[in-house]
């Protein structure tokens, strides 16, 4: 974790930032418009309907599509120039499950943080210990020698924060990661992403749960193609954003808003 | 097509050094076995190709398995077979070119550059069509083999003799030339997975993560299939084209059964292909079965082995079922 910020060119720009980003698969576009910058230390929730291209963004701010027209800037740099990706974690929709039984432990998961700080050298002690501190962090240590595919959805996706611990990584990029993941486990995860983000770690997280990311961000951003809203938790909740980009179909009820 | 034998022979001459001290290091090993089944009174180990065999298949039973590994937990076993077939073309093209110019380069040489070249041709369609599949990969396989079959059909002057050897595999042919090959080939394998290691599993477990990570996920798939041209034309000699692709996936496979981690699946899934590499060599020799077809057999038999061990392992509660309270 990098609690303690150096003084850097860096330090001061955003850690990600997309300027009039548009993309789609096909003709129609899928994200459109979009402008947004997120700071350090900020915990910025993503929602929208399902379609609304919240994935599709996320995907274009890590490089992982090249946009029709816009910017995408991950770390100050162009998205898909990949550069100090050790600086980012990813944990996206559990991956393990079902179709892939491959036999590998929590902690070679976990070690694969290391990579790239590693490069083609050997791993080293000091990487095996990170592995085994990030996994301390998250409260699996016990789990370390387990099969990943033995684990419970919510164990694993600790592991995958882990992962990014592991790696020094100072943002946090989530796509869905409480998909599949039980009520009870859900709340545990949505707590271990709030003392990171006090120990200075920025996230930003894609989640259908919108009452979670009220609840738990610091800044909400509303997708629908376009960015709908973009602000406070608790304006969004009294904004009719909402409303707006999901149609008509939500209700809202006592400690949470459900689609 | 000139130019491209020209610097292939013009290689082999540049290599001809490295070649003379590998054939004497291969010859070593031979002496070494001959004296072995000497004090011990191994009638099989009196002759030199079954020495070579042994050389041969215990390499094929360290790099087999390790590429299948990555390749089997990416979904992708179909691939060996698929880069089998293509070298059989390659196999086909080289002795069509020996017989009509009379050259002697050896097929195998000819069906690892053809085979490498299918290998990046089907990352290509891949990467294009954004997705491996079956279809893209069936077509591959029948052309590679279609062409084989259809060259050497067009050059009939005594060339289907030999090519049972090729599509069965032989132990009895395999040459100080092609131990030495062997050699070069495992030793071209280990140290690029060695190196790439890191790299490899990162795009084999979750290949959106790696590429988040900034691994260059293209450039290592095309690196894995170019390395799988390589093992398959290498255990060729023994496995035969048909059965090549079942030493990526057969031992792979038991070891996952009883693995958890992945180092011990790849360590457990090259002990296994020993076993069933050294064992089926043996058996072919003394009851002069076919040695792919033994070797398969025994490996499948250590898969089902290895099956029941994984059951009974997981039936005591150690690691099979998904843990849903910690």
């Amino acid at each position: 974790m990098s609690g303690e910020p150096e003084p850097t060119d860096t330090d001061r720009s955003p850690l990600v930032e997309a300027r009039d980003l548009t993309f789609g698969y096909a003709a129609v576009p899928v994200v459109e418009d979009v402008n947004l910058r997120v700071e350090r230390g900020e915990y910025v929730g993503i929602v929208g309907p399902n379609g609304s291209g919240k994935s599709t963004l996320l995907r274009l701010l890590l490089g992982l599509h090249e946009p029709d027209s816009g910017t995408a800037e991950l770390l100050g740099h162009p998205a898909r120039a990949f550069a100090e990706r050790e600086r980012v974690g990813y944990v996206a929709q559990d991956v393990t499950e079902d179709e892939k039984r491959m036999p590998i432990t929590v902690s070679e998961v976990v070690l694969m943080g290391r990579f790239p700080h590693a490069g083609f050298g050997r791993v080293t002690e000091d990487d095996r210990k990170r592995t085994r501190e990030a996994l301390r962090t998250v409260g699996i240590e016990h789990l370390a020698d387990r099969k990943i595919t033995a684990l419970s959805g919510g164990k694993r996706q600790r592991t995958y924060i882990a992962r990014a611990l592991a790696g020094e990584a100072e943002l946090l990029v989530l796509d869905e990661p409480t998909v599949g993941v039980d009520a009870e486990s859900v709340d545990a995860f949505f707590e271990l992403l709030d003392g990171l983000v006090a120990d200075g770690m920025t996230v930003l997280l894609v989640e259908h749960d919108i009452g979670a990311v009220i609840e738990h961000a610091s800044r909400v951003i509303c997708l629908n193609r376009e960015v709908y809203f973009d602000g406070d938790p608790v304006a969004f909740a009294e904004s009719d954003a909402l409303d707006r980009a999901y149609g008509t179909n939500v209700r809202r009820e006592e400690g949470g808003i459900v689609t | 097509m000139t130019l491209l034998l020209s610097l292939l022979t013009a290689s082999i001459l540049l290599l001809s050094a490295p070649y003379d001290l590998l054939a004497r290091l291969v010859g070593l090993w031979s002496d070494g076995l001959g004296w072995v089944g000497e004090q011990l009174g191994i009638a099989m180990l009196d002759y030199v190709f079954m020495h070579h065999a042994f050389l041969v298949g215990a390499l094929i039973a360290v790099m087999a398995p390790l590429i299948g590994t990555f390749l089997v937990h990416r979904q992708l076993a179909l691939i060996g077979d698929a880069l089998a077939h293509t070298a059989f073309a390659g196999v086909a093209v080289g002795l069509f070119v020996n017989s009509l110019l009379g050259t002697g380069i050896s097929p195998y040489v000819t069906a690892i550059v053809v085979a490498v070249i299918a290998a990046l041709a089907i990352e290509l369609i891949s990467e294009t069509t954004d997705a491996y599949n079956d279809v893209s990969m069936a077509i591959v396989l029948s052309t590679g083999f279609a062409l084989g079959a259809v060259l050497i059909s067009l050059n009939t002057g005594g060339l289907a003799v030999g090519i049972n050897q090729y599509l069965f595999g032989n132990l009895s042919t395999v040459s100080r030339e092609n131990a030495v090959l062997l050699v070069v080939l495992f030793a071209v394998v280990a140290l690029v997975v060695t190196v790439t290691y890191k790299q490899l599993l990162y795009v084999t477990f979750d290949e959106t993560a790696a590429r988040v990570a900034g691994v260059n996920v293209p450039w290592y798939n095309r690196l894995m299939t170019t390395l799988t041209a390589l093992v398959v034309v290498g255990a060729m000699q023994i496995m035969g084209v048909i059965l090549v692709a079942a030493m990526l996936v057969v031992p792979v496979a038991a070891a996952a059964q009883l693995a958890r981690g992945f180092r011990e699946a790849l360590l457990a899934s090259v002990v296994l292909a020993q076993i069933a590499v050294l064992a089926g060599i043996t058996l072919s020799f003394h009851y002069n079965t076919t040695a792919g077809g033994t070797i398969v057999l025994v490996a499948v038999a250590v898969y089902i082995a290895a099956v029941l061990a994984g059951k009974a392992q997981s039936r005591r509660g150690e690691d099979g079922a998904p843990a849903t309270t910690e």
